[in-house]
């Protein structure tokens, strides 16, 4: 056991930067935080690099395949592809995170709330959970998507809602196995009220799962979106977006399959990349059941 | 075949540390066990007894590797075995005893089928005789109702059940060693003694060797005919199970000795200040210096060689010779008592605990599904100042009262008041802020109370902010000042509990229950997490703090003797009830009332020469009678029907001991006189 002394401010900060070094240093971590860094970098400032108008029509050039003035061809259009990929994750990552960080809140909030109350009203509410999830997501998202429109205003609080509800599962089990333990129960008995022994015993011990929680959610999230894209309630053209360059693209995906692959790619490897960092932070938080130092 | 049954040489075991540096867990070690040879290898936890008893069978947990030396078994190495040959010796010849039996059996197997399975692998037993044999070795275990047994499934069997279906699985392949790792550590007095008398009569029938690994000197002192002490990986102190017990003659072996309280003394532990260094941290003298009474300079610079003396001990000590002025008993402080009459501090009034609430079905018919409470009629009151000691095994619902007392758990029945005859809301939530304050607990195991996530400034704060309102400098400055108090400096603040000892992590537990300035502070197995060392510097603390604060206590602790250190008082509990009150001095110099007598018996001090009386038979008990007396079914000396239907009365013995039997105490002390006798003649 080592003893190090640091400062209470400072005891946050250096295990913050002890996970985020041991995250990098597994293969899956650093690839997967590459890929993450990459795509917000390339989001941030692709409106600066493109090398075309992403509305540039051109009639004369429509998909034409992968050239020196084209890397990735050209779409039905003749709108360059490569630029589309490269603005097509704008408004999905905008959107995604705003919307990642209300659902974990909020479903964390309430999920460790009832872990907290537990009994009896827990296992109903739980149930009214279940029951709900047991429905399939999309259905439920367009209903509201068809009722209220398709503005950023409309999906970042429909995602961030439903998003929310499987965070609540997540966040009271491992509640649960907090609750449990006897420094709640010191709290209880010297009378803190159940919003401080949320936020002092049991927030900073979910935390932990609930971030992983959150990185995971934001990939389904993505997923979602795209997929909302792709069916037309996402995004509107002509702003440029994966899922909907790939509906646009599908039509000719058998004699120009590159206007398909690039946003495929594209939004592949984001997914990927949230995924392999999620699994690399719960290895380095030590929530995933793996091997640890013996003795 | 002649030699050592097991010959364990000059090995070291370490695993690379973070800065890739090995750390060695023991040191150069040599052991030898003859064959029906019964060996104690004691020391604190972390000092490598349980990874030196697995290295015997050749074993290693992953991470660690062997650095140097061998280990031979029947004159062959160990580690230089096939897997196959290794799969046919463990659990055959060699076999192992773990902890905690009720992990270590297949939970969807039942028992039967374990022990087969067992035999299959092991035994030279034909297969028709497989079950046969099964019910044989479940009833050498002294299993009661063997064949009934075999179709139980683990979790069906009580703890002390469990460890005898796991002694017996070990005895399936005949084995000529085995190896038990702290075999009833976390069984009841009474369970753990009658194990140990099952442990000795089989190795003597069959001359099997037994490698015991354990932190309690006293079931070593019982079963094991030389004794091993271990600190920091090395063996410090090597001879016989008197020679150790009686006379050691390394310092820490006498420290160790000292710590244990025992029932015998009523005086305090003395304890082992400080703490072994860790795997690598011990420099390049004697790894004990720092703790060490007799450390002189030489000690820093060179590391003492194991001697071998001529008396047949071996000792790592420079300064042995000197090492019998070190006191063996409690030259510690005597308890602060109580003296003359003070008023009352709590009261409970005929208190009763369910733990079962009706359910929806039992509403709809009407059912009273209640039943028989898990406590109740505990009518006990608690002067200020006073030390009230709950004893008793598991289930007997001791802890149950302090929850209750406490708040976290409503009773069902009876009231609970406080100083000045209010009486406390059952609740905590309904509890005013008074009597929050006046009311601290103090849990069992530091790792679970303390919040993993919070800084020891944080922890402190807590009640600082909630009774007092403090703030910055203020809250800073009180929280060193609380800090100090329990004789932890400042600097601990800004730590972590992980980066804390176990003792160290207690205390702040104590720090963060007196921050409160309480007038009442209930302890709930405040030491059994503890190493003995520690657990007398903590008893220390309580004990202190209870002289300059004036701080009532009710202390709750299955082990006897730590009850007796520090209670004036002591109330002893069998199955949610009462059964005896009085005094400390008299309950133990007179334990009156059956149950008092049979606990009492079964415990086991650290010297060979006593002996636990063993009367009533280990039966767990899984909820109390419906009426009569709790003890009916175990009870010695039962009077007859009378036990089975009413509920016993208070006999009232000399000043305030009184038990609740239909025995007089007069007419026990006589019965209990007359055993004694009839033993002796």
């Amino acid at each position: 056991m080592t003893v190090t002394s640091a400062s209470p401010q400072n005891t946050g900060l250096m295990r913050t930067l002890s996970v985020l070094r041991d995250v990098v240093s597994r293969p899956s971590g650093a690839i997967g935080l590459f890929l993450v860094v990459f795509h917000v970098v390339l989001a941030l400032v692709s409106p600066w690099i493109v090398p075309y108008d992403y509305k540039a029509m051109n009639s004369a050039m429509m998909l034409t395949g992968p050239e020196a003035t084209h890397w990735l061809g050209t779409d039905h259009l003749g709108r360059d592809v490569f630029t589309r990929v490269l603005l097509g994750g704008r408004e999905a990552l905008l959107v995604t995170g705003i919307a990642t960080p209300i659902a974990v809140t909020w479903g964390g909030f309430v999920g460790i709330l009832f872990g907290l109350i537990g009994g009896r009203i827990d296992e109903v509410l739980m149930r009214v959970v279940d029951a709900f999830l047991s429905l399939p997501w999309i259905l439920k998202m367009l209903v509201l998507i068809v009722t209220f429109g398709t503005g950023i205003e409309v999906l970042i609080p429909t995602l961030a809602f439903f998003y929310g509800i499987p965070v609540i599962r997540i966040a009271r089990a491992a509640t649960h196995d907090v609750v449990a333990r006897d420094f709640v129960s010191a709290a209880r008995a010297r009378g803190h009220s159940r919003m401080t022994i949320i936020r002092h015993e049991l927030l900073p011990n979910v935390l932990d799962t609930l971030m992983v929680e959150g990185a995971m959610r934001w990939s389904w999230m993505l997923l979602a979106f795209s997929s909302l894209s792709f069916l037309g309630f996402g995004v509107s053209p002509p702003t440029p977006d994966w899922g909907l360059m790939i509906a646009d693209a599908r039509g000719f995906m058998s004699f120009a399959p590159w206007g398909v692959l690039g946003p495929v790619i594209a939004v592949s490897s984001l997914i990927i990349g949230i995924n392999l960092t999620a699994d690399a932070l719960a290895k380095a938080l030590g929530i995933d059941r793996a091997q640890k130092a013996p003795v | 075949m002649t030699g050592p049954l097991i010959d364990i040489r000059n090995i070291s075991v370490g695993f690379t540390g973070k800065s890739s540096a090995t750390l060695p867990v023991l040191r150069n070690i040599d052991l030898k066990v003859n064959a029906g040879e019964s060996i104690g290898i004691v020391g604190e936890s972390g000092s490598g007894k349980s990874t030196l008893a697995l290295a015997a069978m050749g074993y290693l947990k992953s991470g660690l590797r062997l650095m140097e030396g061998s280990v031979a078994f029947q004159g062959q190495d160990m580690f230089a075995r096939t897997r196959t040959e290794l799969e046919q010796i463990r659990g055959g010849e060699l076999a192992l005893i773990p902890q905690n039996s009720g992990q270590s059996l297949t939970p969807t197997l039942r028992i039967g089928a374990q022990l087969v399975e067992a035999l299959r692998l092991h035994a030279d037993v034909p297969e028709a005789q497989y079950s046969a044999k099964a019910i044989e070795l479940l009833g050498q275990v002294r299993l009661p109702d063997p064949a009934a047994i075999m179709t139980r499934f683990p979790h069906e069997l009580s703890g002390g059940q469990q460890q005898r279906a796991a002694i017996g699985m070990a005895l399936a392949g005949e084995p000529t060693a085995l190896l038990l790792d702290e075999p009833t550590t976390g069984l009841d007095v009474t369970t753990q003694a009658h194990i140990l008398e099952l442990l000795r009569d089989i190795a003597r029938d069959r001359g099997m060797a037994m490698v015991y690994v354990s932190h309690d000197l006293g079931a070593i002192a019982r079963v094991c005919d030389r004794v091993v002490v271990m600190y920091a990986g090395e063996v410090v102190l090597e001879g016989s199970t008197r020679q150790v017990l009686k006379t050691p003659i390394h310092p820490y072996a006498r420290g160790l000795l000292a710590s244990i309280p025992r029932l015998s003394d009523p005086r305090l532990p003395v304890a082992l200040d400080g703490r072994p260094p860790a795997p690598g941290g011990a420099g390049q003298g004697c790894s004990f210096i720092d703790r060490c009474a007799l450390a002189q300079d030489g000690c820093r610079t060179s590391r003492p060689d194991l001697e071998r003396l001529p008396s047949g001990e071996a000792v790592r000590c420079f300064h042995y010779q000197e090492a019998h002025q070190l006191s063996l008993t409690g030259s510690g402080a005597i308890p602060a008592s109580l003296d003359g009459a003070s008023p009352s501090a709590l009261h409970l009034d005929y208190l009763a605990i369910s733990y079962r609430r009706p359910g929806l079905y039992d509403k709809v018919l009407g059912r009273d599904s209640a039943g028989v409470p898990t406590v109740d009629g505990i009518e006990i009151t608690v002067a200020k100042g006073e030390t009230l000691g709950l004893v008793g095994e598991s289930g007997s619902g001791k802890s149950t009262i302090l929850k209750a007392i406490a708040g976290l758990l409503p009773p069902s029945g009876g009231k609970i008041t406080v100083a000045g005859g209010q009486a406390l809301a059952p609740e905590v939530e309904h509890r005013s802020p008074d009597h929050l304050r006046k009311i601290q607990l103090i849990f069992q195991n530091p790792d679970d109370s303390l919040n993993p996530r919070q800084t020891i400034a944080q922890i402190l704060e807590q009640p600082l902010k909630l009774y007092f309102g403090l703030t910055g400098d203020a809250l800073h400055q009180r929280s060193a000042e609380i800090l100090d108090r329990v004789r932890l400096g400042a600097h601990y603040l800004d730590r972590l509990p992980s980066q804390l000892s176990g003792g160290e992590k207690q205390r702040v537990a104590i720090a963060r229950a007196f921050a409160a300035e309480p007038d009442l502070v209930l302890c709930d197995e405040v030491t059994s997490a503890l190493d003995v060392s520690v657990q007398a510097a903590v008893l220390d603390l309580l004990n202190d703090l209870k002289a300059t604060q004036g701080t009532t206590y009710v202390f709750v602790s299955h082990d006897l003797a730590v009850v007796r250190a520090l209670s004036d008082r002591v109330a002893v509990l069998y199955q949610g009830r009462l059964c005896e009150l009085g005094p400390s001095a008299d309950v133990y110099a007179m334990p009156s009332h059956p149950y008092t007598e049979v606990l009492l018996g079964a415990v086991l001090e650290p010297d060979p020469d006593t002996a636990p009386t063993l009367s009533a038979d280990d039966v767990v008990e899984l909820s109390p009678p419906a009426q009569g007396c709790p003890f009916q079914r175990r009870c010695p000396r039962k009077i007859g029907r009378i036990c089975d239907t009413d509920t016993p009365p208070w006999q009232q013995g000399v000043k305030d001991h009184t038990i609740k039997c239909h025995h007089s105490i007069a007419d026990l002390a006589a019965a209990q006189a007359e055993g004694a006798a009839g033993q002796r003649a």
